[in-house]
């Protein structure tokens, strides 16, 4: 049912690279030695997700003037000020227990062109601008993994069908499609061996398929839907698996918004409750959640009732048992470095966002 | 070592078996420069065709609603397997033509220029559309102006409805006012971002902006397709890159993309997305700055321009360094097989998407679905990956049997197709297959196959 319903809210969607529904990736990393028992997920909301509608500073009279529309829906006081979109009112309870915050006028240094592609490639990277293209491009994560003592490559995993910035670069990343698979006779196979033997990309990447697909059998009918994402992260972080990181898309609201937005905020709720309930109160105790998005929207609705790109992403960090209440700004504490820290100095959102991770120094070697 | 035939029909073109068996760069420019063959020898899908299906989905929608019917009608279903067939037909035309085409250049351009100018179709009734741009302002412009190419796809009612451009309103124009509509910037921005300038030139907000303004007015007319409607565009003069644009009509719309079409900035962005596609991941930027600087001298005459990527050297490089994306990948089998376009435009919509469309979806290339208007990813490595890779082969093992009966004998096989860009061990390897079908599959699932 789920995936009927992403399917169907396509048809209100902007531009984006990010509608589409088999584009869902999950990469997750597992451990070295050094690494204790905190978690990461971390979801990219591919396409600019309006901040501003989610968690609506409905006190302030110029954000009802701009959105005489959109800031008349309903949508849930948090603080006499804020006020949480009607989509994520299931997530009221995470709120009252201080496991749900969310950092507002937060962004990259990407402000002016307002590209999704570029806004993504940065958010995943965390770098800064003054870095090369290559530079910008490899992930955080990727460089969390080489940098890391006994995290080998062999303890990342993608699922779907297109690689996510945050493990491309130089450690080796899996990529499967669920229903991908690969049936050879094993003389067939040798010959493939064979022929590939001199070629060092077509040797590697079929290696790796193989080794994917032995002793699949039955999980190749398998759907793609947010459950089976969630279900196998939660799975896996349940295990040794500490990092999990996967991406949404569907927030690029240009028009009807009041409509557009509701399905990704549904699938981000059902996303969250369902790792929380899929982790068990152990893990989920230990685990820090981070959704954020590549730039924000224009605070002014538009003509055709949605939105167009503008600044200020916001993000969402959801933690286990134990977090103090989270308010908006609550996670923008400054990053003081460890395994998370970016090349250049991290900008504002790179503090933001892994500021709590590295200052609970949770996946510090 | 690849022959200079070979690497012109691989990099150039879809591959063996060609029908020259070595083409040079004048001929294959001759040939561009003539009429479109093609297009004519296996017709493709008109806009009036999918606007007439689309008037009637909205008729019977309409009738449906007034009768309350509950579920689809059977008018409505009709409707949507007239919709079905369009889409159908559009794809298979497109592969036709790649296939059975003694003009390689010309269908690779034409997916070179469709997917620069990206669009796909989100609603199941108009998934013919992605093919009609194609049709109307892509084939015909390949060796014309790029201006003349930018008019007319920015005009076309799929790119209109992609970008949501129709949804576009002057906030002064009357109907903006009246019903109190305004601005979508996606189309203006694409403009400059992904089919002009590209992402780093120096433009700002402002000018996406301005654009946006100067581009109301252009919407799809349910009859017609693309009309002017001067009670949305917004009133004044707008000024995009510190030129002013006054006037009426489509006019200073043209003017703008007359002038976006010539910038030093779109010859270099295209020159470079040129020379990625067809030659090098990383190309040489000599053979870049030969590209450029016929932009330019010529004002974008996209004949000099592909003229000059044929005449540099570096486009001859022995080394193939580029992997055929799905498309490339598949056409270049069928035409490698043998299987002829009256083949393709006979299957039936279930074979061809158990054939075609589905193991295209596997190695990661769904039929004119790219994730965004910014199209397909050019890098080997985004193409050549673990499950991409195990459709090929599963492809290149399972689907030829399908398509030929009886096959042909993998030894003739890699001869003629990979020619001197066959290895030691392929050749030993096709002999050493148990099967014909194996040694079939092995010769398409090669490394000298896939690349180009």
């Amino acid at each position: 049912m789920e995936r009927r319903l992403f399917l169907k809210g396509m048809g209100v969607l902007g531009c984006s690279a990010a509608a589409h529904p088999l584009l869902t990736t999950l990469t997750l990393a597992q451990g070295a030695p050094g690494l204790n028992d905190n978690r990461l997920v971390v979801i990219i909301l591919r396409g600019a997700m309006d901040g501003l509608d989610v968690v609506q500073p409905r006190g302030d009279a110029a954000f009802t003037a701009a959105r005489p529309d959109l800031s008349a829906l309903p949508a849930t006081d948090l603080d006499g000020f804020f006020a949480l979109h009607d989509a994520l009112s299931s997530l009221l309870p995470l709120w009252s227990a201080g496991e749900l915050g969310f950092v507002h006028a937060t962004s990259t240094p990407y402000r002016d062109k307002r590209s999704h592609f570029d806004g993504q490639d940065l958010l995943e990277a965390g770098t800064g601008m003054d870095v090369t293209k290559a530079a910008v491009r490899d992930g955080w994560l990727n460089r969390l993994l080489q940098a890391v003592p006994g995290l080998t490559s062999e303890t990342a995993y993608a699922i779907g069908r297109e690689a996510l910035p945050v493990l491309e670069g130089k450690a080796e990343v899996r990529n499967w499609a669920p229903d991908q698979d690969l049936v050879l006779t094993a003389q067939a196979r040798l010959l493939i061996d064979h022929v590939y033997h001199d070629d060092a990309v077509f040797r590697d990447t079929v290696e790796e398929a193989f080794a994917l697909t032995e002793g699949r059998g039955d999980a190749k009918a398998q759907a793609k839907d947010v459950d089976l994402i969630v279900d196998f992260a939660a799975e896996r972080l349940r295990g040794a698996t500490r990092i999990a990181a996967f991406s949404q898309t569907g927030w690029d609201t240009h028009k009807g918004q009041a409509t557009a937005i509701k399905r990704p905020l549904e699938r981000l709720q059902r996303t969250i409750l369902r790792m929380k309930d899929q982790l068990g109160p152990d893990v989920w105790a230990r685990t820090t959640l981070l959704a954020m998005t590549e730039f924000g929207r224009t605070v002014r609705q538009n003509g055709s009732g949605g939105t167009d790109h503008g600044t200020g992403g916001l993000m969402r960090g959801g933690r286990g048992g134990g977090a103090r209440g989270a308010g908006a700004g609550a996670l923008a504490r400054p990053c003081r470095g460890g395994a998370l820290r970016q090349a250049r100095p991290a900008a504002d959102l790179g503090c933001a966002g892994m500021g709590r991770p590295c200052d609970a120094g949770s996946l510090r070697a | 070592m690849a022959e200079r035939g070979e690497i012109a029909a691989t990099r150039f073109g879809y591959g063996h078996p060609i029908f020259d068996k070595s083409p040079d760069a004048g001929r294959m420019i001759g040939r561009l420069r003539g009429p479109d063959e093609a297009a004519a020898l296996w017709p493709g899908v008109a806009l009036s065709e999918v606007l007439k299906t689309v008037r009637a989905y909205r008729t019977a929608r309409m009738e449906e609603k007034k009768a309350g019917a509950k579920g689809r009608t059977a008018a409505l279903k009709e409707v949507q397997q007239q919709a079905d067939a369009l889409a159908l037909r559009g794809a298979q035309a497109i592969l036709a033509r790649a296939v059975g085409s003694p003009d390689g250049l010309r269908e690779r351009l034409v997916q070179f220029w469709a997917d620069h100018f990206t669009v796909t179709s989100r609603r199941s009734i108009e998934r013919a559309l992605p093919a009609t741009l194609i049709e109307d302002a892509i084939r015909p412009h390949l060796a014309g102006r790029f201006s003349a190419m930018l008019r007319a796809v920015i005009t076309h009612p799929a790119m209109l409805i992609y970008l949501d451009q129709v949804t576009s309103f002057g906030p002064g124009s009357r109907r903006g006012q009246r019903q109190k509509k305004g601005l979508n910037e996606n189309l203006a921005r694409e403009l400059l971002e992904l089919h002009t300038l590209g992402v780093s030139a120096g433009y700002g907000q402002d000018d996406v902006r301005q654009m946006a303004e100067l581009l109301t007015g252009l919407a799809v007319d349910p009859d017609a397709g693309f009309r002017f409607e001067p009670n949305r565009a917004e009133p004044g003069a707008e000024t995009v890159l510190g030129v002013r644009y006054t006037g009426q009509g489509t006019e200073p719309i043209f003017q703008a993309l007359d002038d976006l079409a010539v910038r030093p900035e779109t010859a270099r962005h295209l020159a470079m997305k040129l020379a990625v596609h067809f030659v090098s991941d990383t190309p040489d930027p000599g053979l870049v700055g030969a590209i450029e600087k016929a932009w330019n001298l010529g004002g974008g005459d996209l004949l000099a321009v592909t003229e000059a990527m044929l005449g540099h050297p570096a486009a001859w490089a022995p080394d193939a360094a580029k992997a055929r994306q799905p498309f490339d990948f598949i056409v270049a089998a069928l035409r490698a097989l043998q299987v002829g376009p009256d083949r393709i435009l006979r299957m039936e919509a279930r074979e061809f998407r158990r054939l075609i469309l589905q193991p295209m979806r596997d190695m990661g290339q769904p039929w004119q679905q790219a994730s965004g208007p910014n199209g397909w990813p050019e890098p080997l490595e985004d193409w050549i990956t673990p499950q991409g890779l195990a459709a090929r082969i599963t492809w290149a093992m399972h689907a030829p049997a399908r398509l030929v009966d009886p096959l042909p004998d993998p030894r003739a096989l890699v001869e003629t197709v990979l020619g001197s860009r066959a290895d030691e061990r392929l050749n030993w390897a096709v002999a050493a297959a148990e099967s014909v079908r194996e040694g079939v599959g092995l010769v398409l699932a090669s490394p000298a196959f896939n690349r180009r």
